[in-house]
């Protein structure tokens, strides 16, 4: 009794501040938040606010301590707690409480508790784990208000580890006679989908139900889910287009309760969520998209009001009409929509019309021609926002002839702009532009000049180093590839005579590299010998260059030392740095020191010729081969290459069941081949700093090696993908006139026209109207209106030079022979190749390659006619791999054992026409009477797992269940995971769809079956398989220029030498492809003379891309992907397929 | 969305809701940045920003600014509306609001957000519904002194 007086008392004063403040806005006059936001308002220095918080805190700690405290009390201090978090002061000592308020408060003050959780703690949090029990109590309880405040605390923080533990009371939340409550679970399982999308998958079905449910507040919720399965795979939900569509119809038409709208436009937030999913189904599938263009027009003729939320909704409906499979009739009214955001006087919507417009010029370039005034006066647009914009839209339409202007538009903004990340963005986009289409070495050199020091150090390191790449390894002429240098060097001896401490890091290193590399082709260099290089000491000497920069420029000095008068000022910048501290630096000024006073050796090192000579470089280091040989002889290991040894790692912690598989390293009298096989090289993106390892005076004298040398691969793939070879094989059958051609720079011939009669409204100044045709020169004349995807190939100015050397076959052969025979018309070549290139590029597509959308099926079988003079695309295959079915030639086809036949008989009946692999029996376990084995059907889309139990005694089993664990893998079931008994001498089937989860080379599948012989006596066996990596695998269907973009986006690679097959009539690169292709399910893209591509995918999953050249007698194979582990994994099982055909 | 800001003119975080899961530094980092860049641009300006790798979309409403950032394939136009409809659902509970009001009763905004938008996407768009869950709950304050659990049943 005393008790219960006490807390009442305990609790009056707090109830008093409580009734004070409960009229909503009141201010909490006497409340101790109150007094604390009140002294920190009047405070003025940052100092007696931290003073006045750290008191507070205190307080705060001391309070909570005291056990006194009652959970009332508790509340108020949390408040205080959250406003000290917010004013960024760790409140860390309350956390502990605010997971005790929210289990043991009452209604409102476990309110407050998982408020305070919820902006205190975040997922990762190991607090949370506390919360678990409180969250299960409360969403089991009768009060509607504590399972709301659960849900909506696990719908924004859960421990991942823990979903399992409260998943199934969600779940059961789902049919909930409240919707709040239904409406909320589903919104907390969408959480858990994107926090651990395994977990839910088993429930997918219930998400259909909540999609149909009547409520359309738990409707809504529900999409949050479908957008995001929608967008991961849209193949899985097409059966759903029509009710989406349905339902977008109903709400267009005003069919929800009035509560939904908002600013009389009904439900706005369910549309464009409903409009976006569409999309995302619509995409690149005609049939899909024809089903919903009614009701897209339908959308965009109802966004009529004048009002934000209709224009985001008339957004949002253009962005899917562009996205879906194109209609001429609807694109044609998303434009003129497009337009009116362009025209409107609200910035917000010339912003997004320019967004919208920089989306679809990439489709059709026509677009931006009505805007082109508008899009000037965007250029000068006091908002930096709208600035940078219209540059991202200028940026698409950029073409040889109206670069000059914008790019230095962009190099305008770029010396305004201050924010790094649009900087690091843009000057990359400028490097882009300017080796794509520069108009002249000029105007080349001194572009990228700004890009340098505009760009400054913070930019990507592959803009300086495809600079001094291209440099170095020139493109077709000789004559121009000497004048670039020479541009390169004078600008730069200019730049090194006036002020230097402005300059970056980089820029200063490149400049080096190319001073010491072709100073030699200044005129001036005979005659003044010591210039170049009294530039560059001076350099050295000035404290702002790093010391990364010092021994670039040393390295330059160390190339530039041949005559008499820089040999003695070689000696004394080497004695000036003998005794420098960094090492590196040391070791070079050693190196010059001794080059400087051996002659014999400098006339071998420096000579004329050797500068044009290419270093080959044992990058398979077979010069060691004796060492390792007798390395090996002595006992030692033999190499392993990081996956493998990875593999074994994870090997010793479990018992290895299986047999020793076959390894492919090492065995003496192979060791060769093994060299080759584990050759590794690095990737391509050298920092520049790597170059410091090329200590050596003869790796040092062409620098920068690392960023030179690493390919010798000829150049096929550009920054648009494949770089069509033969566009002057057809420059020589129809020459154009270059007349015809209009000049770079301010050519007023058919855009002028068009900007007369395009551009409504005032007539613009004269300037504005220059500076619009200067920019607008080529748009739309000469790309063709393409819709799906574009297939212009960019003419590439600075296309590096061909290397065809050594290959057999003849298209390497001819392209060099066109491209000797158009070498003198130098200029014209660049700019008239596109439509060229064009045509060329869609012959192919007709041709060369299986359709990207179509159904490979009516593919033409037969020989097709010879494409290019090898003849090629006839030897590849068609259609193949991309069929629905795949083969698995790996294991026998088809299992030969009578005892398998009965079993194989039980496969449902959906799977029987798929490829799958033989039986394998699973466990000899204890009980002879219970038999398992599986079987894997590769399905296009999943790896289904087939489970045979089959139960060999008279007696019949029960409640026979199967379980699967494996941390790589994701094993969800498709039927049968439960079965309730299985009768003497019959079969049950089982089928799980299997993900693997991280690329790895195998991985075991861990099991356990758990039945019943006697009923109430359960038993349980564990069994375990192997899964490999390769049964994960399908073929990724790209074209060429699909494939050349993803290359370029990928950042994981691996490079490595494979064996190639020789195999009867076929050539060796050919053969080795379709061995490939047969035994891992990989696509062959496109072979072209002595090079393939290739492209897989993990189900599932990412992509991984292979490059592949035949070099000497050895395949040249290049891996990239997005994920780490899949080249390394993928790679090991080319090895394996290789060395077991 | 990533997260939203409260913020006055003066600099001062009034709100601050995070829906993916960030570093305390970071948070302070992004907040320091963010209020500075919002600050400095002019009333004239668009509501949009592309900052680091996010959509920013902010408007300002009296002496506060409401701040989001918002994934890629986001909309900014309904972006807007979402600030301003929970400035609506704000005005509607507090009776015209004003800055005061949600520094007094910051919990109270949370409560009014965590029933609009749930782990970053609109939960509730009705106006009638957020509100009826909100004033449900402080319909409990109310009957404290007589029954702590009693919950009334639905109207």
């Amino acid at each position: 009794m005393s008790d219960v007086v006490e807390k009442t008392l305990s609790a009056l004063p707090s109830l008093l501040s409580l009734d004070s403040n409960a009229g909503a806005g009141k201010l909490s006059s006497t409340s101790k938040l109150g007094n604390l936001i009140r002294g920190i308002t009047e405070l003025t220095s940052k100092h007696d606010e931290e003073k006045l918080i750290k008191k507070e805190l205190a307080a705060i700690k001391e309070q909570v301590a005291s056990p006194n405290t009652t959970m009332r009390q508790m509340k108020e201090i949390m408040v205080r707690a959250i406003y000290c978090e917010m004013l960024g002061y760790q409140a860390s000592v309350s956390y502990i409480h605010a997971i005790k308020l929210a289990q043991q408060g009452s209604v409102l003050e476990k309110r407050l508790g998982y408020l305070a959780v919820s902006l205190f703690l975040n997922e990762s949090d190991e607090f949370l784990l506390l919360l678990v029990n409180t969250v299960l109590k409360d969403l089991q309880s009768t009060n509607l208000n504590e399972v709301c405040m659960a849900l909506t605390a696990v719908s924004q923080m859960f421990p991942k580890d823990m979903i399992p533990a409260i998943l199934p009371i969600v779940e059961e939340k789902l049919t909930h006679p409240k919707e709040v409550i239904r409406r909320k679970a589903v919104l907390a399982l969408y959480k858990f989908y994107l926090i651990a999308p395994n977990q839910v998958q088993h429930i997918h079905s219930k998400f259909r139900k909540a999609l149909c449910d009547k409520d359309p507040g738990v409707m809504t919720a529900s999409l949050h889910i479908y957008l995001q399965l929608v967008k991961e795979s849209p193949e899985s939900y097409k059966d759903l287009t029509v009710s989406f569509v349905t339902i977008l119809r109903q709400v267009v038409g005003g069919k929800l309760p009035m509560d939904f709208n908002y600013h009389s436009v009904p439900a706005p937030w369910l549309q464009i969520q409903l409009l976006r999913i569409l999309a995302y189904l619509g995409k690149e599938d005609q049939g899909t998209s024809e089903m919903m263009y009614d009701v897209l027009e339908e959308s965009l003729r109802r966004a009529e009001m004048n009002h934000n939320i209709t224009y985001a909704i008339l957004y949002e409906c253009v962005k899917s009409i562009y996205t879906v499979y194109p209609k001429a009739e609807l694109l044609e009214k998303a434009a003129k929509c497009i337009g009116n955001f362009v025209l409107s006087p609200k910035i917000n919507l010339k912003y997004l019309g320019l967004k919208a417009l920089t989306y679809v010029v990439a489709q059709d370039p026509n677009l931006a021609l009505p805007h082109q005034m508008t899009i000037i006066e965007c250029l000068d647009h006091s908002d930096i926002i709208i600035k940078r914009a219209t540059l991202e839209l200028l940026f698409r339409i950029t073409n040889a002839q109206n670069v000059t202007v914008i790019v230095e538009k962009m190099l305008e903004f770029l010396r305004q702009s201050s924010n790094d990340y649009s900087t690091v963005d843009l000057v990359g986009k400028v490097a882009e532009l300017a080796e794509k289409y520069s108009p002249d070495n000029g105007w080349f050199v001194q572009t990228m000049n700004s890009v340098f020091s505009l760009g400054g150090d913070r930019m990507q390191p592959d803009i300086p180093n495809n600079f001094l790449r291209l440099l170095a390894e020139g493109f077709d002429s000789v004559e121009e590839d000497r004048q670039l240098r020479l541009f390169a060097v004078d600008s730069y001896v200019l730049l090194l005579q006036g002020e230097t401490a402005s300059l970056p890091q980089c820029f200063l290193q490149v400049i080096s590299w190319v001073l010491g590399e072709y100073a030699h082709l200044r005129p001036d260099q005979a005659s003044d010998p010591g210039k170049v290089m009294r530039l560059l000491t001076r350099l050295l000497d000035q404290r702002h260059a790093s010391a990364q920069t010092r021994r670039w420029i040393l390295s330059a000095l160390t190339k530039l030392c041949s005559s008499p008068v820089s040999i003695a000022l070689a000696r004394d910048v080497g004695e000036r740095y003998f005794g420098s501290l960094d090492t590196v630096l040391r070791q070079r000024a050693h190196e010059l020191m001794i080059l400087s006073q051996d002659a014999g050796l400098r006339g071998r090192v420096l000579s004329a010729e050797g500068r044009l000579e290419h270093v080959e470089v044992d990058s398979s280091l077979s010069f060691l081969d004796g060492h390792v040989s007798e390395a090996l002889a002595a006992g030692a290991a033999p190499y392993k290459p990081p996956h493998q040894r990875q593999e074994e790692l994870a090997h010793e912690k479990a018992l290895s069941l299986e047999p020793y598989g076959l390894s492919l390293p090492v065995s003496l009298s192979t060791c060769s081949i093994t060299d080759r096989l584990t050759d590794r090289q690095s990737p391509t993106r050298l920092s520049i700093s790597s170059s410091v390892s090329g200590n050596s005076t003869e790796l040092s004298l062409k620098g920068g090696s690392t960023t030179l040398k690493l390919d010798g691969v000829k150049r096929v793939w550009g920054k648009e993908g494949y770089l069509v070879q033969q566009p002057k094989e057809v420059v020589e059958e129809t020459p154009l006139p270059p007349t015809e051609l209009p000049s770079p720079l301010g050519s007023f011939q058919s855009p002028v026209s068009q900007t007369q009669t395009a551009s409504p409204g005032p007539e613009p100044d004269q300037e504005r109207q220059q500076l619009a045709s200067s920019l607008f020169v080529g748009v739309g004349t000469h790309h063709s209106v393409c819709l799906m995807g574009r297939t212009e190939a960019a003419p590439q100015r600075f296309r590096r030079k061909p290397k065809g050397t050594g290959s057999s076959s003849g298209t390497s052969e001819h392209s060099s022979n066109s491209s000797h025979s158009s070498s003198g018309t130098a200029a014209g070549n660049t700019l008239d190749s596109t439509t060229a290139a064009t045509g060329q590029q869609i012959s192919q597509h007709a041709l060369g390659h299986p359709p990207v959308n179509g159904n490979p099926i009516v593919e033409t079988p037969g020989p097709l006619p010879p494409v290019r003079d090898g003849g090629v695309a006839a030897e590849i295959p068609t259609g193949h791999t991309d069929s629905g079915t795949l083969a698995d030639p790996n294991e026998d086809p088809v299992p030969v054992r009578p005892r398998d036949l009965p079993l194989i008989s039980h496969l449902p009946a959906e799977l029987s026409g798929l490829a799958r692999s033989k039986l394998t029996t699973l466990c000899p376990g204890p009980d002879p009477g219970l038999a398992l084995s599986s079987c894997r059907v590769y399905k296009e889309d999943a790896l289904v797992l087939v489970v045979f139990v089959s139960n060999n005694s008279d007696s019949t089993l029960h409640r026979v269940a199967l379980r699967f664990t494996s941390k790589q893998l994701e094993v969800s079931c498709v039927s049968g995971d439960l079965v309730e008994e299985v009768k003497g001498h019959s079969v049950a089937t089982c089928q799980y769809a299997v993900v693997m989860m991280r690329a790895s080379v195998d991985v075991e599948l861990a099991g356990l079956v758990s039945y019943q012989r006697v009923p109430g006596q359960p038993r349980a066996t564990p069994f375990s398989l192997r899964l490999s990596l390769k049964h994960f695998i399908r073929p990724l269907t790209v074209s060429t220029g699909e494939y050349g973009k993803m290359w370029l986006s990928f950042s994981h690679d691996v490079k490595q030498n494979l064996r190639l097959i020789t195999a009867g009539d076929q050539s060796p690169l050919t053969a080795t492809l379709d061995t490939l292709r047969d035994r891992l399910h990989l696509h062959v893209v496109d072979i072209i003379g002595s090079e393939g591509i290739v492209a897989c995918r993990l189900l599932r999953g990412q992509p991984c891309l292979l490059h592949c050249r035949v070099h000497a007698d050895s395949l040249a194979v290049w891996l990239r992907s997005p994920i780490p582990e899949f080249p390394d994994s993928l790679l090991y099982h080319c090895q394996k397929a290789l060395a077991e055909a | 969305m990533q997260f939203m800001l409260l913020f006055s003119r003066q600099g001062k975080l009034r709100l601050q809701k995070w829906y993916v899961p960030q570093a305390d530094k970071e948070k302070k980092k992004i907040t320091r940045e963010l209020v500075q860049t919002v600050l400095a641009r002019k009333p004239k300006m668009c509501s949009f920003l592309e900052w680091r790798d996010l959509k920013v979309v902010y408007k300002r409403y009296a002496s506060l600014y409401f701040c989001c950032a918002i994934e890629d394939q986001d909309n900014e136009l309904i972006t807007l509306e979402i600030i301003h409809r929970y400035v609506e659902l704000l005005d509607k509970y507090f009776g015209s609001v004003c800055e005061l009001d949600i520094i007094f009763n910051f919990e109270k905004a949370y409560f009014i957000l965590d029933e609009f938008l749930l782990g970053g996407e609109a939960q509730e768009t009705s106006k009638k519904n957020v509100l009826k869950a909100i004033e449900q709950a402080d319909l409990l304050q109310e009957n404290l002194d007589f029954q702590i659990r009693l919950f009334p049943a639905p109207s």
